[in-house]
Parts: structure tokens; C-alpha cells; sequence
């Protein structure tokens, strides 16, 4: 299991060190911070072996975070464990950087005590570690209230204690996708998928029992004919932009509060949820994706010191639609002199720094053309490496979900307390932004 | 869609950063950051009296400071008794802060630790569950021998507490006890304790008690304290389905380590697990993974689970390729041994590993590893366009693995050989240096794999000469260079300009560039002659590399003896290179798939490699499939379980009796190029005079002569291609059968083979053998089988000094390199003039053996009747007077039970071992022979063997000057008269 858990600056000073087994010692400390973070090299693997002594190290801004064993331990885990841990830090105290940690030190140990014990990871869900976690001591609560708290803690719902109350139940729903593809200057998908998260914003009273479904084509598909057509016309509200009924998907992967052994045998998604924000599915799909933008790239070598380059991009949902914050990338060769731009609209801006040509667009309605034009001046080189021609690359954010994917119901039960389904107020959005959406040239 | 409102918001969900901003306060409110930066003299001082101020809020600063010291590696334990006195508090925070203190000093100050102990038992039995938990954690991380002895009494309690969260403390704490005084646990009876934690209704306390379990396992490997049974698996079954996310990764991981009873059994249990796929957390599907690889190994595969099975692996396994960098790192090392394993979950799934433009190197590179394992007929167009756009990429480490992957697909996939070279060549023309250096070494591989095909090539990588300047792409030219030197009009010219700084050439390059003259030298002779005499003189003469002179020495004497020899050794026809031998050898692979999830499956080697003490040594191994009459894939899975059952012959590890073995040179003949020449007879006499005195023991040491050697040795040189690919001892033996007065009436006894070492503990090479004694040569035959998916090559042996000196008379002639599958019998002669140390048993034997792959070592006993000398015949005065010469001390008295033979078969069957009868006696129908026998380092035994007529029972009594060999030399008679 994990032996000790050590947090750095970016000079590899030591802000916490907290060690759980005998086998690891100080030396431990300084072997990392001399072969990984001193090394000239640039990382070459996320597990470093020293002196037979395994580190497993990520990185948040210019921290961090190494996790020291001398055992076969479950890799997965030690990652898992860290990247929770990095929540868990962000939870408590905002943004994970030198001049926080420092000032929360005493808190983190109190959290590595809790959450790590032997090595062995705990209960790390922060709705449960904030009941009992927290600066203020533990000093004054009664006798039920430290059960409860053990009994969360412990529980089968760890992530949600008992007793919550909001005058308004209300919950959110947002459909994040981020769309995926690699295309060939011939416009050829090379690869594309979407990969989606459904995050959930709840606030509702007591411990309510989640019903959530989704155009997913496997249960459409069971549910028969007749209650697809009563389907088809609600989800038109859907505010998507397709007409897809349902969508194939590849892959996904749940919330812990999430009963997996339902969704394997009904493939129905029922939960009951922690209170605030949580991320209940991610999943994946590969088929029937709507491609916001296709890029028509050409590139065109005038001599040897001389590029001319054309850009079409091309909007492909519904005109009613608008996407926001378009951004093409264009880049350019490193022997770059000199680059005159005209874009029908946007702005665009060649930037020597990033070796780029940057073209912005506010907005952008669906069905839409636009284009830029560049002619690149280069430098005369011996350089006989040829330019690598990276791929154009797009960044985009759409109202709509490129998958297809389509909220169809989300059912609220509560039978100790006097509210139902109806009166709980939801609401849900779309939102498409773009992953590496690349077009080679 | 009614129920939810639709629409946009704008209000209604605002920033992810809400609940951080109600948490600033802590930052702007605390500025616990101070203690960080005090670095004043006498700060010791000072804190001191802050510890022992009255203040509770300047106690509680000064503690953070001291911690905020410990932190950063100043050394604050002189401060111990001040920060103890202040853990008698109803402050937590401060509490916490006292025992992150206790923990990191109180193995320094043991006897000052013991004033903690108090406040421990009292917090023990607070009524706050919280304030319990916290003192029995703490406590269990006090390594000090007092202190645990005290933490017995607690600990017993709180594994009996009501609340579950002291419980699951306490599972955790009797895995900590364990750890610092394992017998104190057993003594105490918490294991019991502990396994009946497995049953609680909690499902957290489940997982915890498993954890700690578990890891108890792993240090007894035989104690049999995870008693897993069906009933306990359903238990664990349960838990999984409610317990916290790591929780369920204790529970997967300690039911991969079951094995189910029969298929049914194994199947219920995937079916149960498979939910577990659907996990947000990757170590969760990957520990799920790992139980389902293995249990599979169970199902027949014409059930309809199992294709089903295979299809719900594959999406979560891809899911895992969207997680972060470092997750998807350790993802795609498992993948690699999961593909291998099993090809079929992923085949279709090659687009995925396709590599982005800003993946992180470590990301990059494990995806094109994958990339080539999936290259089929069927997707290598695809493959072939997205590796030749890597080649253009920035790392030079990714671009170079490219480039080698292209040549990895020409191998794999015959149908794209031909677009791969022509890639190839594309590649080679950006002039873009090391990619020219790396596409030129596959090229040779290519060659290696498709002689004669792609020969046209040639001219364009001769143009390339010039700008090589790593020693393995220069090799591999020079290769090329020399294989196909007839073609090359200027191939002298080439090799030539190689030739003037061979002395600053690496050794690699300069075996190669000999090898190569040599090759040219053969095919064309007339023009070439200086050129050989050259590279032979620089070789022979002006090196230092031992490898070189001796491959030089070995070409030099060849070809002075008999070019057309030297022909049939240097142009050789090589064996084809194999497709696949970058796999993990399977016994590996199938320990490395009971590991997934773990740093074992990140590092691709068995925890014993990087673990040390007990823990992780023991080897896992996949499930036998059930099913009855279905041979499936693996038929050595079965036999290497066997196998390792019976593990005697094999010295476990490298330690300290196997010293000087270590030592040894076990360098084999060069790799690339033509295997070296065999010592071939005839050759050999020929080169007698070059080689002197060395051969001698070559050809075994007691070879004195005979009539039968010079006719033997004499056979014309044209005989030799015909014995070229047998093992040349072999030969000798034939030849002296031929010569014959030596064979004895009833042949020597010669025990079977039996396995040496098992192709579990070898990486796939599996050796048997036995020894015999033939016309006064030893000989250790044996066979060597590849149970490994790789070809092998370069075989070499050496013995450990043993008690008689024996030693390898010559190389092992292992030639044609040994493919998958294929066994090679070998026959090694034997002199005893090695060094000698006594070894116990007297007859035992450490031997060790080299391949490409790795040493393997392994003891074996031979039979002393290897060494009766067959002058062992002793004059009858003469064995009277040395019987009684003899002390009577030195005699020794054996029963030889259930021997059937009279005493004139025995003496027959006694003398093919070279135990010579001497005279014979009959006293009262007791028939009496004496013998003698002669060990080859002149040890003299008597024998007397009483053999009564009608009584399976003999009796021998032995006599010897050395009577420590009584015991071997009678298990001996005992062999010789049962077989």
C-alpha cells in the first residue's frame, strides 16, 4: 500500500510529508526531488523507480503530489487516491498552490490522517469529511450527531447525510460533451468521438430516490414501439439539433451513488444523489456524432520562401443555433518571417510565439460559411528537416449536445417527506464544446 | 419532455466554484503559512517555552510550528516532553497536532513515548467514536515494543466496538500490530478476530478487514488465513455492491486471488462483477478486469457467457483511454498484456490508440506499442499512414519507435511488407538523421524476414553511408553490406572506408564489419584478399575485445584450413527471424494478467523483481481452464502448474553459494551474423597445432588415445556438413562405437532424463538431462525444449566447482537457433579437471545457463559411476593388501533391499558401470565378491557384496581412504542393481 505521501513546490521544496510505513524513510523525500523534479529530462513516466522504491507523481499547476511505495501496491489506485485528493484539497480551500497549502497545512494533515489510514484509502467523499473535518474542532455536537456522522462515514451512503432541508427543490441538470475528431486534409474522419458527462446539481430535502433516463438506444429499443413515438414528440423540445431518437452508447461510467448491479441487469439509472454538485455519468460515443465544424484547409507552397494558405470553416447545425468562442488554429512553419491575413469575419492574428495563426469568432449561427486567407513569408533555411505540418485545430462551445444525447426524464421520490416528483423544479442544459478537434493539412 | 424545464438558464446554474469561495475564508481567515518561514536561532528555545505556556492558543501555535519544522526535515525531537504534555487536551485539532508528532518521533524516544500511553487507553474508551478511532489509528503507528504491548487490550475492544467506524479503524490497526510484531497478533488471536470481521454487517468494516487480511496473506504465504470458500465469496460479493470505491478495489483485488472450484462457480462470480465495469473509478474497473481475465481462463469458450463476457471487456477498457494522463498510462501498459493475452477483446478497437498531438510522451509512446500488437491485415493501411505521420513528430524517442514500428508491421503482416519498405524509403529521404539510422536497422530485419525481395533498396541506403553514425544502425549497413556483397558492385570500396578507424568502432560494429569482410571475402575471393588479411590481422593482432580475437582466430583458421568449410559455416543459410519476438514470454504474461491493476503490470515484471523481504514473491498463475475434452490455447498452462510443484532441482535464488558462478564469463558468441563455426572434428585436429594445448581439454580430459581416435580423427573433412547440425559429441561417440573393445557386455547403466530445470522458472526453457559415461567420456546429455513464444539463441553453459572437478570440455553446440515448440538434444563432454570445492550432496552440481533471454541456474546429482575409470580392475594381492591397509573405521555397512539377481548378473550388470569384480567366494551358499573401482581423481574403493541365494537382500560394506564417497557409491550399486 501507499508508504508515504510527500507534496513539493516547484523548486522541490517538501510542504508535506506525511509517511505511513516503516519502509519508507526521509531519504525518500530527496530521491524524488533530485531524479524527478531537478531532472534535466522531461518526464518520461507518471512512475518512477528509485533505488527500488516506486513514485507515483501528478502535477496541479506547479505542484506536487508524489505518492511513495515499496510494495506491489494497485497502481490505479495510487492515481485514483491522488487525483481525489486533489478534490478533496480544492473543496476545502479553492485552488491547489504553494501559498494554500501553506496556509491549510495542519488541515491537510488532519485530511492524509483521515482519509489514508495505513496506506489504505478511506472514505474521501467530501460531503462526508466536511461533517466532522473541520477547522472548528468537533468539540460541541451531541451524542447523535457524532453516530451520524460515524454512520455516514462508514455507511452505504457515504455521500449524503441524513436530515437535509431546502424550502425549494430544485435540481440542475448539464449535459457537458466535448466532440472529438482527427479528419484527413480530404475530409476523411479519421477518428471521432464524443465523450459526455452529466453533471447534476441537486438540492432537494431528505433522502430522495432518483429515477434518470436518457435516449440511450438500448432501452428505446426494449421499450417497444409505442412508447418511442410518445417519445418522439417531447423530445423534440429537447433542445438539440438533430431529429436522433435514440443514440448508441459506447461506454459509461457512473457516480458511486449510482446502483451498477440495476443498471447491468435494466440498464435503468437510479440513485440517490449527493447534495450539491456531482458528476453522476460520463460516457462515450463513437457513432452518428454531428460535427459542429468541418475545416477545409489549403495549403499551398509558392517556392521555397512562400506559403499561401486558405482556411474554410463551415457551420453544421441548425441556423437557429448559435456557437460561441470560435477559434481556429493555423499553424505556421518555425522559419516564419512575415504573415498578411484577410478573414471575411473574426479577427485574426498571427502569433510568432506560438509559431500560429490565430483566427477568433464571436458567434456563429448554424449553416454558415466562412473563410481566411494567408500568405506566409518564410525565412530561406538549410534546414533539412521538412516541416511537420501540424493539423489545424479548432476550439468551439455549441448549445447542443454532439452525441445526440437527450435527457428524458429525471424522477424524484421521496416518501418520508411531503413533496413529490411534481414539485421539484429542474432544469437542463446543453452544452457541446470542442475536445482536440484537429484537421490534418 | 415535460417534466424538466427546458430552455437555456442563465441564472439558474452559476459558476462550479461556489463551494470554494465559501471556503476561501479558511486561507484569508488562517494564515498557517507563517510557521513555515521561522528560521531564527534559539527557535528551539523559544518554542519550548511556548509549548509550556499557559495560553491554550499559544500552546496550539507553538505545536504548529513544531510540525511545520518536522515538515520541512529539521529535527525537533529534542522537544518531545514539551509537545507531550500537551496532549492531554479536549482540543482535537490540537490532539491531531500532538500525535502527527508522536508518530514521527516516538521511534527515536521510546522511553519517553511510554508517557503517552495513558492518554491513548483513556482516549480508547472516550464515548466519542470519532475520539476512539483516532487513539487506536494513532496508536498502531507507534512502532515502540512498550507501547504495542499496551495497545492489545484497546485494540481487542475496539474490534468489538458498536460503531463501525472505530471497527474499521481497528481492522486497519491489526494489520499496523502486524507489521511490528507479527507473532503478538498470532498469539493474541486478532486473525481470528479479524476473519470474523469479513461477516460484519458494515459494509466498509468488510473491506477494511479484507485489506488488512490480505496483506497478512502476503507475508504467511502457506498460512491459509484468507480461507476464501464460496460462503466467504458471497460475503465479499455483497459487500462489493455497497462499500466505498476503494473498498471495492480491496475486495476485487483479494478475490482475483480465488480460485473457483468449476466453471459454474466461475461464471457466477463474473456475472456479479461485471457491473463493476460501469465504475466512475478506473482502478475499480481495472481491478474488476483483472478477476474477470482470470476467471475466464475458466469458461469454455463454446459458452455462450463467454463470447458475451469478451464483448462488455472491451468498451470499459477504452473508457479508461478518456481518464488522465497518468491513469491512462497505467491503462495502457494492462492493455498491452491484455492484448496479448487475449487479442480478440480489442481487435476492432485500433482507432482509439491512435496517438493525439499532445498526449504526453509516456502516453504516446505505450499507444504505439498497442498500435503494432493490433496491426492486422485488415486496419495495417490505417496503421501504416498515422506511423508514418509520427515520423515526422518532434521526440526523437516517439519518432525512432515509429520508424521501428513500420519495420514491426512489415513483419507482422506479410501483405504490407512491400508498403511498408516504401515507406520506408520516403522516410530515409527527408535525410533527417537518426530517422535514416533507425529505418535502416529494420530494414535489415526486413531483409532477415524476407531474403530476397527488397534487395533493390540497397543502392538507396548505400547512399546514406555517410551520415550513420550510431553503432547499431552502422552494424546493421555493414550486415547488409556483407549478405548481399555480390550484388554490391562496390561492396569492397564500402567496407573498405569502414575499415580505417576500426579501432574507434564499437564492438558491435566491428564483429559485424569482420563477419561482413569475411562474407565478401567468400564470394569474391580474387579481389578481396588483402582486404581479409587486413581485417583479420586488426582483429587478431591489434584488439583487445577477447570476442573479436576469437572470432577472428576461428575465420583465420577456417579459412586457412578448408575454404569450402568456411563456406558452409560463414554463408550459412540463416534461420527466418520471427514475427512476435518482442511478447512477453507467456509464463510472465500469465503472472503479469494475475497482477492487473498493480505496479507489476505498470513495470511488466513479477513483484519479486522490485519488491523486497517476503512480500510479492510468491508467483500467481491463471486458473487451469475446467471444461472437460476442450485442449484450449494453452496447453503449457497446465504443465508449467505442474511442473512447479516439484520445485527441488532449482536454486532459488542468485545468493551467495552461487558467488563465483556469478562471476563466470558466460558471454556467448556475438549475436548478429552467421552462428559461430562448430568445433567439428576434423577441424579441430586440423587447427590442433594453432589452438594448443586448449583443445586437449576440449576433447575430454582422460581422451588418452586408443586405437580407435586417429581413424575418427582422420575422417576426411568432407564428412563434416553431414554432421554439422548434430551435436558434435554425438559424433565422437559413434566414432568410438565404431572402434568398439571397449563396449562392455552389458552397456553401462544410464539413468532418464529427468527435468533439471522447468520451463516456469526459465522464461520458457525448459532442460532435462542425465549423464553418461561412455569409452571413458562423460557426457551430460540433454534436451532442450522452448516453451517460450521466442526464439532462442546464444546458448552457453558453465559449471560451479564441484567436488570432483567437473567441468565443460567444450561450448555448448547448441547451432540452429531453437524455435517455439522445438526441443534440440545436446550432448556436453565432460573433464574433471576443473576446480574443485567439496559440494553437498558429493555429487551435486550447479550449473548455469545462458540464452538471449537471461542465466537460468539449477543443481542436479549425476550418478558416481560417471566417474569409475574403466582401468578400475585392481590386482587381487594388491586388493588384499590395500582392504587390510584400510582402517576399519573407514568401512561402511549398506542393505541393498529387493534385489532379484544372483550374484553372476550382478557382478555383469556392476562391470558397465566399471565396478570390476575380483574374485568371488561362496561360504554357506553366500556368495561373496570383491571389487574394486577407481574414481577418476584416483580415489581407490573396495567393495565386498554378499549375495545369498534366495534373499532379496544384499549386503555391501565398503571400504575407502575417503570414506565420505561410501554413501554416494552405494546409492550407486543400489541404481545400478535396480534398473
Amino acid at each position: 500500500m501507499i508508504g508515504g505521501l510527500f507534496i513539493y513546490n516547484h523548486k522541490g521544496e517538501v510542504l508535506i510529508s506525511r509517511v505511513y510505513r516503516d519502509d519508507i524513510g526521509r531519504n525518500a523525500v530527496d530521491a524524488f526531488r533530485v531524479n524527478v523534479i531537478h531532472a534535466r529530462q522531461q518526464v518520461r513516466s507518471p512512475v518512477t523507480n528509485i533505488a527500488r522504491t516506486s513514485f507515483f507523481h501528478v502535477k496541479r499547476s506547479n505542484i506536487w503530489l508524489a505518492a511513495v511505495t515499496k510494495q506491489n501496491v494497485n497502481a490505479a489506485m495510487v492515481f485514483e487516491f491522488l487525483y481525489k485528493m486533489c478534490d478533496v484539497m480544492t473543496a476545502y480551500f479553492g485552488k491547489i498552490s504553494e501559498e494554500n497549502i501553506k496556509n491549510n497545512f495542519v488541515l491537510i494533515y488532519e485530511l492524509l490522517d483521515e482519509i489514508l489510514d495505513f496506506g489504505y484509502p478511506q472514505n474521501s467523499e467530501t460531503g462526508a469529511l466536511k461533517t466532522f473535518i473541520t477547522q472548528q474542532g468537533i468539540k460541541g455536537q451531541t451524542k447523535e450527531e457524532q453516530s451520524q456522522i460515524t454512520s455516514q462515514v462508514t455507511g452505504q451512503i457515504g455521500w449524503r447525510r441524513e436530515g437535509i432541508k431546502y424550502r425549494r427543490n430544485e435540481l440542475f441538470l448539464d449535459v457537458l460533451e466535448s466532440v472529438n475528431l482527427l479528419m484527413s486534409p480530404q475530409g476523411q474522419v479519421l477518428s471521432a468521438h464524443v465523450s459526455g458527462r452529466v453533471v447534476m446539481k441537486s438540492y432537494l430535502s431528505g433522502m430522495p430516490e432518483c429515477k434518470f433516463g436518457m435516449n440511450d438506444k438500448i432501452v428505446i429499443d426494449k421499450q417497444g414501439k409505442g412508447a418511442a413515438s410518445d417519445d418522439a414528440g417531447k423530445s423534440d423540445l429537447g433542445g438539440g439539433s438533430s431529429g436522433k431518437q435514440s443514440i448508441a452508447i459506447d461506454d459509461c461510467t457512473f457516480h458511486q451513488c449510482v446502483r451498477l448491479s440495476k443498471f447491468d441487469s435494466e440498464r435503468s439509472i437510479s440513485f440517490i444523489p449527493p447534495d450539491g454538485e456531482y458528476e453522476l455519468m460520463r460516457y462515450r460515443t463513437t457513432k452518428d456524432i454531428i460535427l459542429p465544424f468541418r475545416v477545409i484547409p489549403l495549403v499551398r507552397e509558392v517556392g521555397r520562401t512562400k506559403l499561401e494558405v486558405k482556411v474554410v470553416i463551415k457551420s453544421n447545425f441548425k441556423p437557429s443555433l448559435l456557437a460561441q468562442k470560435i477559434e481556429v488554429r493555423i499553424p505556421t512553419p518555425l522559419n516564419t518571417s512575415g504573415v498578411q491575413v484577410i478573414c471575411m469575419k473574426g479577427k485574426a492574428k498571427y502569433k510568432a510565439s506560438e509559431n500560429a495563426i490565430v483566427w477568433k469568432i464571436k458567434r456563429m449561427a448554424g449553416m454558415k460559411e466562412s473563410q481566411i486567407s494567408a500568405e506566409i513569408e518564410l525565412l530561406p533555411t538549410n534546414d533539412k528537416k521538412k516541416w511537420a505540418r501540424p493539423p489545424i485545430s479548432m476550439n468551439f462551445e455549441v448549445p447542443f449536445a454532439p452525441s445526440g444525447l437527450k435527457v428524458r426524464y429525471l424522477k424524484v421520490f421521496e416518501s418520508k417527506l411531503n413533496y413529490s416528483d411534481h414539485d421539484v423544479i429542474k432544469w437542463v442544459r446543453y452544452i457541446g464544446r470542442s475536445g482536440i478537434y484537429e484537421t490534418r493539412c | 419532455m415535460t417534466e424538466v424545464n427546458q430552455g437555456r438558464r442563465q441564472k439558474a446554474i452559476t459558476a462550479p466554484t461556489t463551494p470554494v469561495t465559501e471556503n476561501r475564508q479558511f486561507g484569508s481567515k488562517m494564515t498557517d503559512s507563517k510557521y513555515f518561514t521561522t528560521t531564527k536561532k534559539g527557535e528551539i528555545f523559544e518554542l519550548k517555552a511556548e509549548l509550556n505556556s499557559d495560553k491554550k492558543e499559544k500552546k496550539k501555535e507553538a505545536v504548529k510550528k513544531v510540525i511545520a519544522s518536522m515538515t520541512v526535515g529539521k529535527d525537533v525531537s529534542a522537544l518531545f516532553p514539551d509537545v507531550v504534555n500537551c496532549m492531554q487536551t479536549d482540543n482535537l485539532e490540537l490532539k491531531k497536532l500532538v500525535y502527527l508528532y508522536l508518530m514521527n518521533y516516538a521511534k527515536s524516544q521510546p522511553d519517553m513515548a511510554i508517557m503517552a500511553v495513558n492518554t491513548f487507553v483513556k482516549d480508547c474508551e472516550d464515548p466519542n467514536p470519532l475520539i476512539r478511532a483516532l487513539a487506536v489509528r494513532t496508536m498502531g503507528c507507534i512502532r515502540v515494543d512498550k507501547i504495542t504491548e499496551y495497545l492489545c487490550e484497546p485494540l481487542r475492544k475496539c474490534l468489538k466496538d458498536e460503531d463501525p467506524y472505530v471497527r474499521k479503524t481497528a481492522a486497519v490497526c491489526v494489520a499496523k500490530l502486524h507489521d511490528i510484531n507479527a507473532q503478538l497478533v498470532e498469539d493474541q488471536g486478532f486473525l481470528d478476530t479479524l476473519k470474523d470481521l469479513i461477516s460484519d454487517s458494515n459494509p466498509m468494516v468488510v473491506a477494511n478487514a479484507v485489506a488488512a487480511l490480505s496483506e497478512i496473506a502476503e507475508s504467511h504465504p502457506n498460512s491459509n488465513l484468507l480461507d476464501l470458500n464460496p460462503q466467504t465469496i458471497n460475503k465479499l460479493l455483497t459487500a462489493l455492491n455497497e462499500c466505498t470505491e476503494w473498498g471495492q478495489i480491496f475486495i476485487l483485488d483479494c478475490l482475483a486471488n480465488y480460485t473457483p472450484r468449476d466453471d459454474r462457480e466461475s461464471q457466477s462470480i463474473c456475472e456479479r462483477v461485471t457491473p463493476r465495469l460501469s465504475h466512475a473509478n478506473s482502478a475499480v474497473v481495472l481491478s474488476a478486469v483483472k478477476v474477470l481475465m482470470k476467471f475466464m481462463e475458466m469458461l469454455p469458450k463454446d459458452l455462450d457467457y463467454y463470447g458475451t463476457l469478451l464483448k462488455k471487456l472491451a468498451p470499459p477498457l477504452v473508457t479508461l483511454l478518456s481518464a488522465e494522463p497518468e491513469l491512462q498510462y497505467v491503462a495502457l501498459r494492462n492493455i498491452n498484456l491484455i492484448v496479448q493475452r487475449r487479442p480478440e477483446i480489442l481487435k476492432h478497437e485500433m482507432k482509439v490508440f491512435f496517438v493525439k498531438y499532445n498526449d504526453p510522451i509516456y502516453v504516446k509512446l505505450e499507444k504505439l506499442d498497442i498500435m503494432i500488437r493490433l496491426a492486422s491485415q485488415a486496419n495495417i493501411a490505417q496503421v501504416l499512414a498515422e506511423l508514418k505521420e509520427y515520423a515526422t513528430e518532434v521526440d526523437v524517442d516517439f519518432v525512432r519507435k515509429a520508424v521501428r514500428a513500420i519495420g514491426r508491421c512489415a513483419i507482422k503482416v506479410e501483405q504490407s511488407a512491400e508498403r511498408c519498405v516504401s515507406t520506408l524509403l520516403d522516410l530515409i529521404q527527408t535525410k533527417v538523421n537518426y530517422v535514416v539510422q533507425e529505418a535502416i536497422v529494420v530494414i535489415k530485419d526486413i531483409f532477415r524476414k524476407y531474403p530476397n525481395k527488397y534487395e533493390s533498396v540497397i543502392a538507396t541506403l548505400c547512399e546514406n553511408l555517410d551520415s550513420l553514425d550510431e553503432p547499431e544502425a552502422r552494424a546493421a549497413m555493414i550486415w547488409i553490406v556483407g549478405e548481399y556483397a555480390e550484388r554490391i558492385d562496390n561492396a569492397d570500396e564500402l567496407l573498405e572506408s569502414f575499415l580505417e578507424g576500426f579501432h574507434d568502432e564499437s564492438t558491435q560494429v566491428q564483429l559485424q564489419l569482420l563477419t561482413a569482410i569475411v562474407k565478401l571475402f567468400l564470394k569474391k575471393p580474387t579481389e578481396t584478399q588483402e582486404l581479409v588479411q587486413q581485417v583479420l590481422s586488426l582483429a587478431t593482432q591489434d584488439s583487445d575485445n577477447p570476442d573479436l580475437r576469437d572470432r577472428g582466430y576461428i575465420y583465420w583458421r577456417l579459412l586457412s584450413t578448408d575454404p569450402v568449410a568456411a563456406k558452409e559455416v560463414v554463408l550459412a543459410e540463416k534461420p527466418l527471424i520471427s514475427e512476435e519476438t518482442d511478447l512477453i514470454e507467456p509464463t510472465l504474461l500469465e503472472e503479469l494478467i494475475c497482477h492487473i491493476g498493480t505496479l507489476a503490470s505498470v513495470y511488466h515484471k513479477p513483484p519479486s523483481a522490485f519488491v523486497e523481504g517476503s512480500r510479492g514473491v510468491q508467483h500467481k498463475r491463471l486458473p487451469g481452464s475446467a471444461g472437460s475434452g476442450e485442449s484450449v490455447e494453452s496447453p503449457d498452462t497446465g504443465s508449467a502448474a505442474g511442473v512447479s510443484e516439484a520445485p527441488p532441482a532449482v536454486i532459488p535464488s542468485q545468493g551467495d553459494l552461487l558467488g563465483d558462478l556469478l562471476n563466470l564469463d558466460l558471454t556467448p558468441p556475438t549475436t548478429t551474423g552467421p552462428p559461430p563455426p562448430p568445433a567439428s572434428s576434423g577441424m579441430q585436429m586440423g587447427a590442433m597445432d594453432l589452438l594448443g594445448g586448449g583443445l586437449d581439454s576440449l576433447l575430454g580430459g582422460d581422451l588418452g588415445g586408443g586405437p580407435a581416435m586417429g581413424t575418427g580423427f582422420g575422417a576426411p573433412p568432407a564428412a563434416m556438413p553431414a554432421s554439422f547440425n548434430v551435436p558434435v559429441s554425438g559424433g565422437l561417440d559413434d566414432l568410438f562405437d565404431l572402434g568398439g573393445g571397449v563396449g562392455m557386455p552389458m552397456g553401462a547403466f544410464n539413468p532418464p532424463k529427468t527435468v533439471w530445470l522447468p520451463a516456469m522458472k526459465a522464461k520458457g526453457l525448459e532442460i532435462s538431462g542425465t549423464f553418461v559415461r561412455r569409452a571413458g567420456v562423460i557426457q551430460m546429455e540433454m534436451t532442450l525444449t522452448n516453451k517460450a513464444m521466442s526464439v532462442m539463441t546464444d546458448f552457453a553453459i558453465q559449471f560451479n566447482r564441484n567436488s570432483f572437478g567437473l567441468a565443460p570440455a567444450g561450448p555448448l553446440q547448441v547451432l540452429t537457433p531453437l524455435s517455439p515448440n522445438q526441443s534440440i538434444e545436446a550432448a556436453l563432454p565432460l573433464s574433471t579437471v576443473g576446480p574443485v570445492m567439496k559440494m553437498e550432496p558429493l555429487n551435486n552440481l550447479q550449473v548455469a545457463v545462458k540464452n538471449n533471454i537471461d542465466v537460468f541456474y539449477f543443481s542436479c546429482q549425476y550418478p558416481i559411476s560417471m566417474l569409475f575409470a574403466e582401468d578400475g580392475k585392481m590386482e587381487r594381492q594388491v586388493f588384499l593388501a590395500t582392504w587390510k591397509d584400510i582402517p576399519n573405521d573407514n568401512e561402511s555397512q549398506f542393505q541393498i533391499k529387493d534385489c532379484h539377481l544372483n550374484s553372476d548378473a550382478a557382478s555383469n550388470k556392476l562391470q558397465g558401470s566399471n565396478i570390476f569384480t575380483i574374485a568371488k567366494r561362496t561360504v554357506e551358499g553366500q556368495d561373496m565378491l570383491y571389487q574394486s573401482m577407481k574414481l577418476t581423481n584416483g580415489i581407490w574403493v573396495l567393495a565386498e557384496l554378499r549375495v545369498q541365494a534366495g534373499n532379496p537382500n544384499y549386503t555391501i560394506s565398503l571400504k575407502c581412504r575417503a570414506p565420505e564417497v561410501s554413501q554416494c557409491v552405494f546409492q550407486n550399486y543400489e541404481m545400478v542393481l535396480k534398473n
